[in-house]
């Protein structure tokens, strides 16, 4: 998944938790990146019409941001389902994070043949737990990678 | 979350390996399901029956590699028997419509694979981290893999034009 792709997906769940615009400062902090790169790659987003940044509020995806986010989910989804359910991995969150940049849509497309999602994907994803609502998270693998982060 | 392609631990470089040794086990799993399903088919196309005979060779032989890379790493193992037994399950119930639809699917095995072996050779070069295997042999390993694969999309096209 590509760094714009990465961008709009964290864009669109901020703007699902915050119920509004998401401000520079909280997209910065889930993609572990500088408010400087954050505010260098929102221009880009937005020279490509996939999101509006409004100053003193923050940025909100366009009709076509918000079709690549979703597109984006899913791909994270397969990727966290596939880690979960097939390769049996606990921390299946952290590990898809370190994962997510190297793994390309067509390649999830095919790991997406072996594994059982859910119609209701990416709806399925819950932007509070970062994980797809219908995969068992357990206490202790939270906790760890809670401390991880 | 980290942006940016880099690979920087033998923990996420196994991970990324075992995701390659999947990918690799469906190309296989396919290959040898529709191979068995041109056994039953009316008229044998012996081009197709070699082609897939040869992908399901060089997949088994990519994971073999693919493996002892892994062996060299310092990381859990996977169970590969559980993998292989749940990809040859999501296939045993699919039947190919026709020839095309065969090498249509072969061809996009075979796109993903180069795909996937592209980008891993990419956020390796991208970082400058080291590995408990040697990084030449590892990223030498993984171009000759590429480039197979590379040939496997050049056959599987050529065959389709032939048709």
């Amino acid at each position: 998944m590509n760094t714009a792709d990465q961008y709009v997906k964290a864009i669109y769940l901020l703007q699902q938790m915050e119920n509004g615009p998401a401000s520079t400062g909280a997209l910065a902090d889930r993609l572990d990146v500088s408010p400087a790169s954050a505010n260098e790659m929102i221009g880009k987003l937005e020279s490509r019409g996939l999101a509006e940044h409004e100053k003193y509020k923050g940025v909100t995806l366009t009709d076509e941001g918000i079709v690549r986010a979703r597109d984006a989910l899913q791909t994270y989804c397969i990727i966290e389902r596939f880690l979960a359910n097939v390769l049996s991995v606990s921390e299946f969150r952290t590990e898809a994070r370190e994962l997510e940049p190297v793994i390309d849509d067509l390649v999830a497309e095919r790991l997406d043949t072996i594994i059982d999602r859910n119609d209701d994907c990416p709806d399925c994803f819950d932007p509070e737990t970062d994980a797809c609502c219908h995969l068992e998270i357990s206490t202790e693998s939270a906790e760890t990678e809670q401390s991880a982060d | 979350m980290s942006v940016g392609h880099r690979v920087t631990s033998d923990h996420q470089l196994a991970r990324l390996l075992q995701i390659g040794i999947v990918l690799e086990e469906v190309v296989e799993a396919r290959s040898y399901h529709h191979y068995q399903s041109l056994e039953d088919a009316p008229t044998l196309d012996p081009d197709i029956e070699t082609l897939l005979e040869h992908a399901a060779e060089e997949s088994a032989e990519h994971r073999k590699r693919l493996e002892g890379l892994i062996e060299g790493l310092d990381a859990e193992s996977i169970p590969f028997e559980e993998i292989k037994t749940l990809v040859e399950a999501r296939y045993g119930g699919t039947e190919p419509e026709d020839f095309d639809d065969i090498l249509y699917d072969q061809l996009c095995n075979e796109e993903t694979a180069y795909k996937f072996y592209d980008d891993l050779i990419g956020a390796l070069r991208a970082s400058d981290a080291t590995f408990g295997i040697d990084r030449g042999h590892l990223i030498d390993t993984l171009v000759e893999i590429r480039e197979e694969e590379a040939e496997g999309v050049e056959e599987v096209t050529k065959l389709m034009n032939t048709r």
